[in-house]
């Protein structure tokens, strides 16, 4: 028999694989709990590093949360509109519009923070504030919200189901929020973790965009690994998993219901 | 008589088109469309132009990129970084993606799981995961003075950025083919079989043809985000030649705006056209940003 | 409730690729009255009934409800009922939010909004399943509710898309007869789409037959299966059988196989007649020919019979004799049952 000799070959290369992806991120754990991890483990387990963080980073955090909530209620503002209309134009150019939109996730995130900053840099307060940052993260996560969103609406026949809702008596209005919303509901639950998730860690366009005033977690975290000691690097990406982690396990959980629905 | 022909024609084809543009749904994509031109559009004609300035008597940003050797190089070497690392990603996370999209086993769903979560990690964070791998005090620096005698360090090397740009790569390989593997024909492999064919011919005849347009826009994807990945280099140092960082030293320790936009949009130029050419050879496919 | 008389005057819809859905179409549907529009596909009843429903717009001429002109208001403010062919159902709501929908976008207070859905729900039998979600419902029951929803706030005009296309056949015929009671208890002007022959006549008060955008036949069932306009209307509905008419003689036309009785003066040059009106008789006939196959329907029993014309001819027999292929069958028919077309 070749296929389990086959089958045991490659079940070891993807479990090599995995031990890749999650045995520095276990270090990292690890090494945030240690009291010296030059000594390792038997120097023994505490939480001081994370309190020392907590002293020195937790405005990041804050102003981080701050960010990626605000960003999330930005992107659905402009999101879900733009996707119903994409996906009921469906025409060359609600297509290139599309692209366009995919645009600033495919650029490399220091040009498109550099081109923001070169031509708003010079607004002062408005360079200054957090809102700065969020406009470039609008830009880098609204395909995030949109792509989902347009599939889930092209899956439910909603141009049928709004026809319905006219042919009640609903105006264009009352069909978007009585009818497409409620009905696109999992996709813009999906797009909103994601951009949630995504906002809290970019770091490419948020480097250039902040201000020692504005600095975001990923911000402190690059400072904390340029700058502290291992375990208050370790301790500080610890607090940051921990933010993120649940995000993306109610993501998947959010996209496994997205898949079955498609397949019912 | 034709001419009225052609009138009641021209009027359907006119109603047809305000049917097809649908004033409501043209409103619904204004807020998205100021957005995009006020704050994508307009600064990235900004960047271009800036570009071409001239400074100090030196040619334009454009003319100092291109002949210089140092930035050159830098770009040659991006391009070369992120080849290598797209054809290892699409290597490791093809064979790991097809597994897992085509076995069932206990824990598989876990597995599937653990491996999707680094898609989110930030490059900053994937930096300091090589440091914590491949750094002074790292696993291999550890393991090397155990075995050899001596500390295995390469986090801080072209090496290291290779191992951070394969890590955040690896997932969205993983996803893209597990997608792409469940929407392949199973009957085709089957159909295979029965002519005889046996499993390498399969994966050969049948398998990676099926792949292949998931595998060319998943890769330069893969391309892109190593092309302009700045978080990972820029904690592992910023001595490495790689476009991003060169970027960022230009723009902040030499303040020479002209050249720092004239390298962001060579260096984003040349990702838009990897990206056009995937989508010019597949017009089709489900890939994971 | 009394309906409202419609009236469609010179429409016409082409789409975007030029080509034209409906010809210049002028229609009156009476007050009260089911019109069924009955075509293949592609024959533009879809597009007429969209034109009736405000969901396209004709590029010519104009749709009236009544004596007002409705053609510029869009559907929302046409006060039609529409049943889709797939429901559309909201998913999100469960049965009785769907079928409140209309009276909530109408600002119907919520006691009367429930007294109304009490009563629809009644009316359509499913008081029991107020509360569940569309996706916990079976099919006939889904076109109940989307019944119901459309008959709620109590339109104009209702309009059905191939309503009962979804269902399998034995459910299709049940509520065939349902749907037909109620819209005549109702007497609500109504237009429904369909391609099934049967569900036109039996729900049809009259049937509008639509060929290529244009209009084949309006007229009452009867009418179009006893006197169809053209072969394509006679095609269409029902099965047909086609005499080439070789000559004239006194009393009869010389077919293949025979001679059949024809009183009327002229030579059409092609008589037809229905499969169920020729019969198989003992003796002498009119037609003459060799059996190649019987099939048994239940009811009835479907021969083809070869008599040296291009097709066989079909015979529904409901005598249960069984012919052995090859047999030499007589065949009679009434002069009534035998007529021409111009096509």
């Amino acid at each position: 028999m070749k296929r389990p000799s086959l089958f045991i070959a490659q079940l070891l290369f993807t479990l090599l694989v995995c031990a890749f992806m999650l045995v520095p991120v276990l270090m990292s754990l690890l090494a945030g709990l240690t009291r010296n991890y030059f000594q390792g483990v038997s120097s023994g387990l505490t939480v001081d590093w994370i309190a020392q963080v907590w002293q020195a980073y937790s405005p990041t955090v804050w102003l981080s949360l701050q960010l990626a909530l605000a960003c999330a209620v930005c992107v659905c503002v402009i999101g879900v509109p733009a996707a119903y209309a994409l996906v009921r134009m469906n025409n060359r150019f609600s297509r290139a519009f599309e692209e366009l939109m995919v645009l600033p996730v495919a650029m490399p995130g220091l040009a498109s923070a550099l081109a923001l900053l070169l031509t708003y840099g010079q607004f002062g307060s408005f360079r200054s504030s957090w809102l700065f940052i969020l406009v470039g993260h609008v830009l880098f996560t609204l395909p995030f919200l949109v792509r989902p969103v347009m599939a889930v609406m092209q899956r439910q026949h909603l141009p049928t189901l709004e026809e319905a809702a006219a042919s009640l008596g609903a105006g264009p209005l009352r069909r978007f929020f009585s009818v497409v919303v409620p009905n696109c509901r999992a996709g813009i639950l999906a797009g909103v973790l994601m951009v949630v998730t995504l906002s809290l860690g970019e770091f490419n366009l948020t480097w250039m965009l902040h201000t020692p005033m504005t600095k975001t977690l990923p911000v402190g975290l690059a400072d904390s690994y340029a700058s502290a000691r291992l375990e208050v690097a370790s301790a500080y990406t610890l607090i940051f998993l921990l933010m993120i982690v649940p995000l993306l396990v109610a993501l998947q959980a959010i996209s496994a219901r997205l898949s079955r629905g498609e397949q019912r | 008589m034709s001419s009225t022909v052609l009138k009641a024609q021209d009027a359907g084809a006119r109603g047809s088109l305000i049917g097809r543009l649908r004033p409501t749904a043209a409103w619904a994509l204004a807020p998205a469309a100021a957005v995009l031109a006020a704050f994508w559009l307009l600064p990235l004609a900004h960047l271009m132009l800036l570009g071409g300035q001239q400074r100090d008597g030196a040619g334009s940003g454009y003319w100092q990129v291109l002949s210089s050797p140092q930035y050159l190089g830098s770009l040659a070497q991006t391009c070369v970084l992120a080849a290598v690392v797209t054809f290892a990603a699409l290597l490791v996370g093809g064979i790991t993606g097809v597994f897992l999209a085509r076995q069932r086993f206990f824990g598989r769903s876990t597995l599937v799981a653990l491996l999707t979560f680094p898609l989110a990690f930030p490059g900053v964070v994937v930096g300091f995961l090589v440091i914590l791998l491949a750094g002074r005090q790292g696993l291999f620096a550890m393991l090397g003075l155990k075995l050899a005698g001596e500390r295995w360090v390469f986090a801080y090397s072209l090496a290291g950025l290779f191992l951070g740009y394969l890590y955040f790569s690896i997932p969205r390989v993983i996803l893209t083919i597990m997608a792409a593997c469940e929407s392949l024909d199973r009957s085709l492999e089957e159909a295979a079989h029965s002519l005889g064919a046996g499993h390498w011919r399969v994966v050969c005849d049948v398998i990676i043809p099926g792949l292949a347009p998931a595998l060319v826009s998943c890769g330069a994807i893969c391309f892109a985000t190593s092309m302009g990945a700045f978080g990972t280099a820029f904690t592992l140092g910023t001595q490495l030649n790689v476009t991003p960082v060169a970027i960022y030293n230009v723009f902040t320790n030499y303040a020479n705006f002209t050249v720092a936009a004239a390298l962001s949009v060579v260096l984003g130029a040349l990702t838009s056209a990897v990206l056009l050419l995937a989508r010019r050879m597949v017009k089709q496919s489900r890939t994971v940003l | 409730m009394t309906g409202i008389p419609l009236r469609l005057i010179g429409c016409r819809k082409a789409f975007a690729d030029g080509t034209v859905a409906v010809h210049d179409l002028n229609l009156t549907i009476e007050a009260g009255e089911t019109l069924a529009i009955l075509g293949p596909s592609g024959c533009g009843k879809t597009t007429t009934l969209r034109m009736i429903a405000g969901l396209e717009r004709p590029d010519v001429g104009q749709v009236l409800f009544g004596d007002q002109d409705v053609t510029r208001l869009p559907i929302e403010r046409r006060d039609v009922g529409m049943v889709f062919q797939s429901y559309a159902l909201f998913p999100n709501l469960s049965v009785e939010g769907n079928i409140v929908y209309g009276l909530k976008v109408r600002g119907m207070a919520v006691a009367e909004r429930n007294k109304r859905c009490a009563e629809l729900l009644e009316l359509v039998g499913l008081q029991e399943h107020a509360k569940r979600g569309i996706h916990e419902l079976s099919g006939g029951q889904r076109q109940r509710v989307a019944l119901a929803r459309a008959l709620a706030p109590r339109p104009k005009v209702l309009l059905l898309d191939e309503p009962l296309a979804a269902l399998d056949a034995q459910l299709r015929e049940r509520l065939r007869s349902e749907l037909d009671q109620l819209l005549r208890s109702l007497g609500i002007t109504s237009v429904f789409v369909t391609h099934d022959q049967g569900e036109a006549m039996a729900l049809g008060d009259r049937i509008l037959v639509m060929q290529q955008g244009r209009i084949a036949q309006l007229g009452t069932p009867r009418e179009i299966y006893q006197q169809p306009a053209n072969p394509f209307v006679a095609g269409f509905v029902g099965n047909l059988n086609a005499f080439p008419v070789a000559g004239r003689t006194v009393n009869g036309l010389k077919v293949s196989g025979g001679e059949l009785p024809w009183i009327e003066a002229g030579e059409p040059s092609t008589v037809y007649c229905r499969p169920e009106h020729l019969r198989v008789v003992k003796g002498e006939g009119h037609l003459h020919g060799r059996l190649l196959g019987q099939f048994f329907q239940g009811a009835q029993s479907r021969l083809l019979i070869e008599v040296g014309a291009a097709q066989p001819l079909l015979v529904d027999s409901a005598d249960d004799v069984i012919h052995a292929p090859g047999d030499l069958i007589a065949l009679s028919i009434e002069p009534q049952a035998l007529f021409a077309l111009h096509p």
